[in-house]
């Protein structure tokens, strides 16, 4: 019995730090309408920045003084990137809020390895709570008391600053309305920097408090983000009680997850989530979301099939890279399946993205499930390489149906949150689950039959299957269903009132787009010979979502052009630099501030200016920033 | 006129919020081909009355029978599967498309179409859509981006939209708000055209009585959630305690005043 009290007590402890996460990405979305992707970035900056400090100042003052000092520090940090990024994209669509964010939380994993080196940093324990408390024979530690002491008092004191201030009334009132609040005289800019300055300040102490008790790394930033994600899901996102409340279930489902299923204690987070999703798909304590924002939509570009020009052309480009055999090496054509590969995926992305209007933040998931599909068919059952090809996709559909079904239950941000937690369940589950995935060792020894084992012939059969997929899809784009889809996404109300169920329309989107990234992630495993977590984690799922942004959101096949481009930059950019995600982090901001309609809406827009001039006003630069 | 068969009828609706009646047990028939306004101040449950009808709201009490069905609990798309067209307020289009493709989704979703992942909709009922659109007046901006519409041509689009399904019944929530008068006058000279060809029914709710007082077969006159009257026109206009609540608004209107400007 007392066992299970201390693990309640455990519980409660770990939940300080990640309610006081969540409450920050709260407040900062309830008035920037932000969802800071880069709130673990601040978090794990907190704990560093307190590692340093607390080092250098010694006694207790020196600790306590350095942890708010860290926060302090980070918060104006914060200030700085609300004052140079965000106020540039707060009218921008939110797939771009959240690409900056992700940007920026990319480019920090470099500062921070930079200025601290890679490896795990132990923090020191705080002043006169270095003991442990004695508890019918089990110890809790007295820092744990102090943190469970520590989340109440919280939540008090925020709770007075928004009911007895000046500004935490200006705050909740910008909550609701913030162009009402503007209307009547108060200075936005500055409230929306305060409010992002708490939402940091709160992140990094969040951080800060956590280093008497974990080691610091830089890989910190990406686990907090995802349950942080999974937490305002739960408690409603912009609600404080929300988080709090939210925060507690997380930590305990999670402290007694491992003594329940040691290995993917996840699961069982995952569960609670699913069924809250359904009872109340806003959260325990979250109100619908007021009319979503557009996700595409910086131009009105009607879509139309190719002319037959246009047909002759692609046809004459894709005869040009079958040639690539005849004068290219080893090393080039391996270089060319990856890429053909990636066209699959990022096309599968673009589709549901562009068509759908859903920007899924974990499409690795249903790429790594259809390599993983493949690795078990050719591994265990040792099914021959055409075979596994064909059914190894059905587990990248399969987890699509599945994640899917949930996800379309919600929308914009809750959406990306949603699906990069749904990514993140599988890699861990992928990582944890050692017996059948092989953990972090992955599985080796998957490779092409002998006909397919050739560079060449392997980069002839990835060219075929990438310009199938890509042909499969634009018919789709196109078809009465790819209308439907779009309908969904243009007009929720509208299609409604039309007899359309969006969320079938959009479920079953979803399970093609899954699908598609499935059959990449099978030529994925041939092509390297083996399968790792890697290719269900989020960097690839953001790799994903830069190609289709690089092509251009609101283009019908922009994603082919952005994830050649992409891939290629990426290989010649890690043989270059150790600092790839700083660069491809910085691009990823300077893309969505500076050219956001990527290469080819770009080279679209012009093409419609030159070839009507007299309707250059109405056409090229017709922006819907903020629609209705 | 017990020959024309009863498209819609409301009995005893009613639905409150937290104490506060909307609606109050609110009864109405209406029948085919039949124009009937719903008016009203600012908050005598208009909106309410309309999201029950059209399945966005479930009402408290009451039934609802739509063609011979009970919709109550019923989603707007299952209400427009029984042959509901319906405009909105605000319109509600689809801006990435073209005119014409706007009415064919419309119609895509009438021929269950909507999952045929390899056909090819730009030739899907390509005919119906021009006919449709033509019908309102807006076939030459059939291939024009739906998003460079002025608002006026917006209404009759979303019109056009509306009847794809070959309604039976229209439901328009005030179909002319937001636009020029001589605009509203051609829309719904437009819509009571089509209604009356087609035998259509429609119900409309309308802030501007000169709309209500031209077009409307019969009115239901709606305050603090019940009717408090309903009759022709010139029954309601005669009736006092509908001028008690709207003196100085629309009732003051002459026919003869309006002769001229409406040509």
């Amino acid at each position: 019995m007392a066992f299970y009290f201390v693990q309640f007590l455990t519980g409660l402890a770990s939940a300080a730090s990640l309610f006081l996460v969540a409450s920050g990405l709260s407040i900062i979305f309830g008035v920037t309408r932000i969802v800071n992707f880069a709130h673990g970035a601040f978090y794990m900056l907190g704990a560093y920045m307190a590692f340093t400090l607390t080092e250098r100042f010694s006694g207790a003052l020196g600790f306590w003084g350095g942890i708010v000092a860290a926060a302090l520090v980070v918060a104006a940090i914060g200030v700085l990137v609300e004052m140079v990024l965000l106020r540039r994209i707060y009218h921008a669509p939110e797939l771009f809020q959240l690409l900056a964010t992700f940007g920026l939380t990319l480019m920090v994993q470099d500062i921070v390895v930079l200025i601290w080196g890679p490896d795990d940093l132990l923090g020191r324990r705080a002043p006169s709570f270095r003991g442990a408390v004695d508890f019918f024979g089990q110890n809790i530690p007295s820092y744990d008391l102090f943190l469970i002491a520590l989340s109440p008092v919280v939540l008090g004191v925020l709770w007075l600053l928004f009911q007895r201030t000046r500004w935490g009334v200006l705050v909740r009132a910008a909550t609701q309305d913030r162009d009402m609040v503007a209307a009547l005289g108060v200075n936005q800019k500055w409230l929306f920097t305060s409010v992002f300055a708490l939402g940091v300040f709160l992140a990094a102490l969040g951080g800060a408090l956590q280093i008497p008790r974990d080691a610091v790394h830089h890989a910190l930033d990406l686990r907090i983000i995802v349950e942080v994600f999974v937490v305002v899901v739960i408690g409603g996102l912009g609600s404080i009680i929300g988080a709090f409340v939210a925060a507690v279930l997380v930590s305990e489902l999670n402290a007694f997850g491992i003594l329940i299923f040691p290995k993917i204690s996840i699961i069982l987070v995952f569960l609670v989530m699913a069924v809250v999703l359904i009872v109340r798909p806003w959260g325990l304590f979250g109100k619908p979301e007021a009319a979503a924002r557009r996700t595409p939509g910086l131009t009105v570009n009607p879509w139309r099939p190719l002319t037959s020009g246009e047909r002759l052309m692609s046809l004459g480009a894709l005869v040009l890279a079958a040639m690539l055999p005849l004068f290219a090496g080893n090393y080039a054509l391996t270089v060319g399946s990856e890429i053909a590969i990636y066209v699959i995926f990022a096309a599968s992305l673009h589709f549901l993205m562009s068509v759908g209007g859903l920007a899924s933040f974990g499409h690795a998931a249903y790429f790594g499930l259809g390599a993983y599909g493949v690795a078990f068919l050719a591994k265990a059952a040792g099914l021959p390489m055409i075979v596994s090809l064909l059914l190894g996709p059905l587990l990248g559909l399969l987890g699509a149906a599945v994640f899917g079904f949930f996800a379309v239950q919600l929308s914009g941000v809750y959406f990306a949150m949603l699906t990069l937690a749904f990514a993140q369940i599988v890699w861990s589950i992928a990582f944890q689950w050692v017996t059948v995935t092989g953990g972090d060792n992955g599985i080796l020894g998957v490779w092409p039959d002998k006909w397919a084992s050739s560079p060449a012939s392997f980069y002839w059969l990835s060219l075929a299957v990438a310009a199938l997929a890509v042909a499969v899809l634009r018919v789709i784009v196109f078809s009465p269903f790819g209308f439907a889809l779009r309908a969904t996404r243009d007009s929720p109300l509208r299609s409604e009132a039309i007899g359309i169920n969006g969320k079938r329309v959009q479920w079953t989107a979803f399970v093609i787009s899954g699908t598609v990234a499935g059959i990449g992630g099978a030529l994925f495993a041939y092509l390297k010979g083996s399968v790792f977590p890697d290719s269900l984690g989020i960097s690839l799922s953001v790799d994903a979502l830069v190609m289709v942004l690089l092509g251009g959101v609101e283009t019908v096949s922009g994603a082919i052009i952005g994830a050649i481009v992409f891939k290629a930059a990426n290989i010649w950019l890690v043989s270059q630099t150790d600092l790839s995600k700083l660069v491809l982090g910085g691009f990823i901001v300077l893309m969505v501030v500076a050219f956001p309609k990527g290469i080819v809406g770009t080279l679209e827009t012009i093409r419609n200016r030159w070839r009507s001039p007299e309707k250059k006003s109405a056409l090229a630069m017709s922006r819907i920033e903020t629609a209705e | 006129m017990s020959m024309v068969p009863t498209l819609l009828s409301v009995e005893a609706l009613s639905k409150s919020y937290g104490g506060v009646h909307a609606v109050r047990s609110v009864s109405f028939e209406l029948r085919a081909g039949e124009i009937l306004a719903l008016i009203g101040p600012n908050g005598a449950g208009k909106s309410t009355c309309f999201d029950m009808l059209n399945g966005q709201n479930i009402p408290d009490s009451g039934r609802i029978t739509l063609l011979g069905e009970d919709t109550v609990g019923r989603k707007p798309r299952a209400i427009w599967r029984l042959g509901v067209g319906r405009t909105f307020q605000i319109t509600a289009t689809f801006p990435t498309m073209t005119v014409r493709e706007n009415v064919q989704v419309a119609l895509v979703s009438y021929g269950r179409q909507l999952f045929n992942l390899w056909g090819s909709t730009a030739a899907y009922a390509r005919e119906e859509a021009g006919r449709l659109l033509d019908l309102v007046g807006m076939g030459a901006y059939a291939g024009r981006p739906c998003g460079e519409l002025a608002y006026g041509d917006l209404k009759r689009l979303e019109l056009a939209i509306a009847l794809a399904n070959q309604p039976r019944l229209l439901l328009m929530d005030e179909p002319t708000a937001g636009m020029a008068p001589r605009e509203r006058i051609e829309l719904m000279r437009l819509t009571a055209r089509i209604a009356r060809e087609q035998s259509i029914g429609v119900l409309f709710t309308e802030h501007d009585m000169d709309v209500v007082f031209e077009h409307a077969d019969r009115i239901l006159v709606l305050n603090r959630g019940s009717l408090i009257a309903q009759g022709s026109p010139e029954e309601v206009r005669g009736n006092p305690q509908v001028r008690a609540i709207y003196l100085g608004e629309g009732l003051v209107y002459d026919a003869r005043h309006r002769e001229g400007a409406g040509a």
